[in-house]
């Protein structure tokens, strides 16, 4: 078996934050966005955070293993936006495979080095697959509902894309997450499963939708549990809710699946809600006394960072869950 | 905190379903399939896509808790309807809450269904019937879709009739998912087929309760999994009797949800609670579906006879004689009585000061209830203009009361309409049935209707208008040039700068057309409506000062969105090049065998035929269409919604049709002709017509074997066919017409026939009489009943023809409904229609056959046969010459045809517009 199901059996797992949170600090150019591979581009590349894989590398190892150094148990790989649909914008559709790759062999040598260290606290790395920048199941147009903007099949082929990089980069675990459109995520489910067949792969898959503002539902419209039940035939590790959200103002979300699956329950919020200059200003400690209430609830197995939270964040969270008996599972 | 959880089907739309040993019986929502509604069908066949989401709006909002959809119908593109309508319906949350059941036969559209619907759906159904391959593989995809699944008890053999194939194919379909495709237990359900009983027959007195009792089993044996069917199945044999079918339906469940059936398709509205069923009926029905007793379908026959809608109709026949005067009027209206109309009207005058006032009070209160009923759908047509019929009665007795109160002080008296709307159907056009329908009911609802007739021209349309000051101009049509007239008025009534808008209907019409061709020609309204109910709402819309404003830049903008829409949706079709086209000819393997010789060759006329020979080949479904009743013939006449109209307005047809025969309303004229023919030069036919009796040829047996084109007598006629130019899947032939005729090369003297049959003739004039008895029922159904005799005509004399005159066919016997499905040899395509659609040919049987001068049939300016109730077409005797569609052809065959028929390119491409690709 897996070591990471032993592990999930043990302890609450402890996800990294924000990656995006940490490159602003670094203060790219353009020149640094593009790097040598790509310095004659014809388009302007900066911004492209998933880009820095293949040309910042030593600055994503180096968010991984400061969240790491905090206490996380699990980073996820730089390749949020990691799809032909997302990489359309910059006309890289055409580097997908080898952007996914990097991020995940980039994650995988600093997990590796970690565990290393402490082989009794083995490290693990998620592939991150994000939602990309088309809904499969809402019309862009308000004119005319009918309309997609991309169909289940044009998104399960370039998730089957990524899903196969990440795989041959080393990845432990697939994390759908962010998933806004339940559709969408069906058809990374479905490319996940094919992959997995066609490979004989027993990788664990963990999914996290969002949860979109007080309305309490999904952008496509779905309730929580509604959501849950839409994506459960295939084995999850755990199912949760990431971003959007802050970490109060999602455990009602977390209470209505939890007591509803036998998978893992994952959270990742993001450092509160963001303030009147679009910041989030969450304090770890702060954050910390919202994680403790979903521990004292016996509500989540996995719980980490989204947008506005540090390495200071995950260190006080990683405080919190130290020792604490997590809820149980069966997978 | 999680034991083992317990096995719970759990579906989810916006919302979740959790169907538990502890939730009511789980209710489908129907009304959304297309094999089960007409209403539906219809709505998606004309792509009125609000409409149908209305209808599924309504299912949720009366309480369907799962709805299914299914787009399974020949005429329909099913997998893009599916798609179409259900990325519509998740884009509606108060629809896309609960969840939905993907229906069809088809694998495709199941697949193409599941992959645009987030939610955990339902799929309806897959089987073993093509193999367990098959069955695994499906359910495989299902389960990687993430959807539940509807298993038939079906199998390799046939479909589960008895208990134990029920149970058999359940316990193998169930293993099959568990163990070997790994499908979660509780997101099965099983159909296990719900057959009619007390139908008479032996084998079927076991169908109820043997689906229940499978139902036992299976719940009991395969765990978790769920049990579903479509109930009104049960009581089939009762249509027509709603109490006894819905007593059937409750018992029918009763005993099924206790057996463990916990979803199902119900129509609640036909559904009697249990414990009111009256006892003695209640004893019957269980009798039936428990299969109680052995003469128990005979004892319930005879027990319906007694029950329900009978003695309800009696006990109400004269009541309502004894209302107030309102009531007795409005009543009248609505049930199209006129019996008394005239004495309830004389006392309502003697009641007010003011005869007008009867009209505006006692009348207008009575079509106001008639224009809501119809407008809700509670009303159908016939009903409507019946009821028209009875206020033009009463109008008509108050009008020399109004005159004279005008006389006696001077004021006007007349009443205030709503609005004048102008009807014409257009130049060269001579058909009008839809278009007095239209004006029937717009006249119920208060409006002043100028009726000018068939055959107007544009300048006397405008010319009118501006006259009559009207507020609405109504054009109406049915065949395909007349298309064009429509956008040539448009474009004169914007020439000469008129805002009046405009209302398009006619059976060629279509939203699309009116939306792409004469909508951008127009600055004002233009509005498609193709029924009668629709054209109160849109009329009204377009004259309320209030509304009309909005409504005319909302309809603007929806046919200007449509264009763009239906001008993206264009598929870029392939069309192969006119001589590539005949290069993928329809190749006949030419025998001597299969041709064979007419026994006369010649022109023949036939006179005076007895009407009545024609009543067995009437089609009727065409008829019930007319008046906007959908449905198959003889099924329509039980249908649950119409069937009660149907049954009554096929009662009046009959008794009129019977009068056409005793009275000699109409005269039936035919006239035909044999010839020799070969095809030439690919697409033409060369008819030799040297036995034309008045033609005096030079070697009157010889067709001219070494004829080429150019060198034609005079006396010989060519029919010009148009072949398919769209690429076709490999193996797929390029039919042009000229393809089932033998041709030159072959050596082989082949053959042709040309006809016109007409039953039109005195129609006019018997219609006029309605009209001025201000029958326009009756007027209406002369036209329509001479349209069905025509076809009829046309079918008939096909069939002596290949039974007699030609003789090909000796031996032939079919019933009628197989000649409505024409399975019969040989074909008989007439020009405006598919395969066929160029009407200038039918000059040339005009000119072949001397249509005209023998039997009085004429051709109009758009080539439009007058009188309207006729048929013409050519005969095809080979074999393998079956209809097609011709589709769309490129412009090379415009040119290639314009060429061949020596007329100029512009007038080709005006006739042929319709089918010419952009």
């Amino acid at each position: 078996m897996n070591i990471i199901y032993k592990a999930l059996k043990e302890r609450i797992l402890v996800l990294d934050g924000a990656m995006g949170t940490m490159l602003q600090a670094y203060q790219f150019s353009e020149e640094d966005f593009r790097g040598d591979r790509f310095k004659d581009f014809h388009i302007p590349l900066k911004g492209n955070n998933d880009l820095l894989s293949i040309t910042q590398p030593h600055a994503i190892a180096e968010v991984h293993r400061k969240y790491f150094e905090a206490g996380a148990d699990i980073v996820e790989t730089n390749t949020f936006s990691g799809t032909t649909i997302a990489m359309a914008d910059y006309e890289l559709e055409d580097i997908v495979y080898d952007l996914n790759y990097a991020s995940a062999k980039i994650a995988k040598e600093v997990a590796q080095s970690f565990t290393d260290k402490e082989p009794h606290k083995p490290r693990f790395v998620a592939g991150s697959i994000g939602p990309t920048n088309k809904t499969a199941s809402m019309s862009p147009d308000v004119n005319d509902p009918g309309y997609r903007a991309i169909s289940f099949d044009e998104l399960r082929v370039a998730y089957k894309q990524q899903v196969e990089a990440l795989i041959d980069g080393g990845v432990d675990i697939l994390l759908v997450e962010t998933v806004f459109d339940t559709l969408n995520a069906k058809a990374a489910l479905f490319a996940i499963e094919e992959v997995k067949e066609e490979r004989e792969s027993d990788i664990p898959v963990m999914i996290s939708g969002t949860i979109t503002d007080a309305s309490g539902r999904t952008l496509s419209g779905q309730t929580a549990e509604a959501f849950l039940i839409s994506i459960q035939h295939i084995p999850l590790l755990s199912v949760g809710f990431n971003c959007a959200l802050g970490a109060k103002q999602l455990q009602p979300h977390l209470e209505a699946i939890a007591s509803r699956t036998q998978a893992g329950i994952s959270a990742h919020p993001n450092a509160g809600l963001p303030n009147a200059f679009g910041e989030y200003d969450e304090t770890p400690e702060e954050m910390a006394v919202q994680i403790k209430s979903y521990v004292d609830k016996n509500l989540v197995n996995i719980v980490g960072g989204c947008c506005g939270t540090t390495p200071a964040h995950i260190k006080a969270i990683a405080n919190i869950v130290e020792g604490v008996t997590p809820r149980s599972v069966t997978i | 905190m999680t034991k083992e959880a317990p096995r719970y089907l759990k579906l989810s739309g916006l919302e979740p379903l959790i169907i538990t040993p502890e939730s009511n019986f789980i209710n489908v929502g129907e009304r959304t399939n297309v094999a089960g509604s007409r209403k539906f069908l219809r709505l998606v066949k004309e792509e009125k896509f609000d409409e149908a989401l209305a209808v599924a709006r309504e299912q949720v909002e009366n309480g369907a808790q799962i709805i299914d959809i299914n787009m399974d119908d020949g005429l329909i593109d099913g997998k893009e309807a599916m798609v179409r309508f259900l990325n519509l319906v998740i884009a509606e949350p108060d629809i896309a809450r609960v969840p939905i059941m993907i229906d069809s036969s088809k694998w495709e559209i199941i697949e193409a269904g599941l992959q645009v619907v987030q939610g955990k759906c339902v799929v309806n159904s897959i089987s073993l019937k093509e193999g367990e391959e098959e069955f695994k593989q499906q359910a495989k995809r299902i389960k990687r879709y993430g959807a539940a699944v509807i298993v038939m008890a079906f199998d390799e053999v046939g479909q589960a009739d008895t208990y134990e194939r029920r149970v058999e194919i359940a316990k193998r379909s169930y293993d099959i998912l568990v163990n070997e495709v790994n499908f979660a237990p509780e997101d099965i359900i099983f159909d296990l087929n719900i057959f009619p009983v007390a139908t008479g027959m032996d084998e079927h007195k076991l169908n109820a309760i043997d689906f229940i009792e499978g139902t036992r089993w299976v719940r009991k044996n395969l765990p978790h999994c769920s049990v579903s069917g479509g109930v009104s199945n049960v009581s089939f044999s009762f249509r027509g009797n709603n109490t006894v079918r819905e007593a059937m339906h409750s018992v029918f469940l009763y005993h099924a949800i206790e057996a463990g059936m916990n979803m199902g398709i119900v129509n609640p509205s036909m559904l009697e609670v249990y414990d009111d069923i009256p006892k003695d009926l209640l004893e019957h029905v269980e009798d039936v579906i428990l299969n109680r007793r052995d003469d128990a379908t005979e004892r319930l026959l005879d027990f319906a006879e007694t029950v329900g809608q009978k003695a309800i109709v009696e006990k109400e026949t004269e009541a309502w004689r004894e209302g107030d005067i309102q009531s007795r009027i409005t009543r009248a209206l609505v049930k199209g009585i006129d019996k008394y109309i005239v004495e309830d009207v004389e006392q309502a005058r003697l009641s007010v000061t003011a005869p007008i006032q009867v009209i505006e009070g006692h009348l207008m209160t009575g079509m106001n209830v008639v224009g809501d009923l119809f407008g809700s759908g509670k009303m159908f047509l016939p009903q409507v203009v019946k009821s028209a019929r009875v206020m033009k009665k009463a109008v008509a007795y108050l009008l020399p009361y109004i005159e004279e109160e005008k006389l006696k002080n001077g004021t006007s008296g007349e009443s205030q309409s709503a609005g004048k709307v102008l009807m014409a159907t257009v130049k060269g056009d001579v058909h009008d049935i839809g278009k007095n329908i239209v004006s029937v009911v717009l006249a119920c609802n208060n409006y002043e209707i100028i009726d000018l007739g068939v055959m107007v021209p544009p300048e006397k349309i405008i010319a009118s208008a501006l006259e009559n000051d009207v507020d609405i101009i109504g054009l109406s049509g049915l065949i395909t040039p007349s298309l064009d007239e429509m956008v040539y008025l448009a474009k004169e009534l914007q020439r000469q700068d008129i805002e009046i808008p405009i209302l398009i209907g006619g059976a060629t019409t279509s939203k699309a057309h009116t939306a792409v061709k004469i909508d951008p020609e127009y600055k004002n309204a233009v509005v498609h409506v193709n029924d009668a109910s629709r054209a109160v709402t849109v009329v009204g819309d377009l004259l309320q000062k209030e509304t009309k404003t909005t409504f005319k830049s909302d309809l603007k903008e929806e046919y200007i969105r449509f264009r763009e829409s239906f001008n993206s949706r264009q598929r870029i079709k392939e069309y192969l090049s006119i001589e590539e086209a005949r290069a993928n000819k329809y190749t006949i393997n030419w025998k001597s065998e299969d041709i064979v010789k007419p026994k006369e060759l010649g022109i023949q006329v036939l006179e005076d035929i007895d009407l009545q020979k024609l009543e067995d080949y009437i089609d009727w479904s065409p008829f019930f269409r007319s008046w906007d009743l959908y449905g198959r013939y003889p099924n329509i006449l039980t249908d649950e919604i119409v069937g009660k109209q149907a049954t009554e307005l096929f009662a009046d047809a009959q008794e009129m049709l019977q009068q056409i025969f005793k009275e000699k309303w109409l005269t039936a004229k035919a006239i035909f002709g044999l010839f020799e023919a070969n095809t030439i030069n690919d697409d033409d036919i060369l008819v030799c017509s040297n036995t034309v009796e008045n033609v005096k040829g030079e070697d009157a047996t010889n067709c001219h074997p070494e004829l080429v084109e150019g060198r034609v007598k005079s006396t010989d006629r060519i029919f010009r066919t148009l072949r398919q130019q769209s690429k076709k899947a490999s193996g797929k032939p390029n039919i042009a017409l000229a393809d089932f005729i033998a041709p030159k090369e072959s050596g082989l003297q082949d053959y042709i026939g040309a006809f016109c049959v007409t039953t039109g003739f005195g129609t006019a004039q018997k219609a006029a009489q309605f009209e001025e008895a201000l029958d326009d029922y009756n007027a209406i159904m002369i036209k329509a009943l001479a349209d069905r005799l025509a076809e009829a005509f046309a079918e008939y004399l096909h069939k002596e023809i290949r039974t007699k005159y030609w003789g090909y066919a000796t031996n032939e016997v079919l019933e009628n409904e197989e000649l409505i499905k024409e399975k019969y040899r040989g074909i008989r395509p007439a020009p405006g229609y598919p395969a066929c659609p160029d009407h200038l040919e039918k000059e040339t049987i005009w000119e072949l056959l001397q249509v005209k001068e023998r039997i009085g049939v004429t051709l109009t300016d758009s080539l439009a046969m007058w009188p309207a109730a006729s048929v013409s077409g050519y005969y095809f005797a080979h074999p393998e010459a079956r209809y097609f569609g011709l589709g769309k052809i490129k412009e090379d065959q415009v040119r290639d045809f314009a060429n061949r028929k020596s007329i100029d390119y512009e007038m080709a491409e005006k006739w042929l517009s319709p089918n010419i690709a952009n």
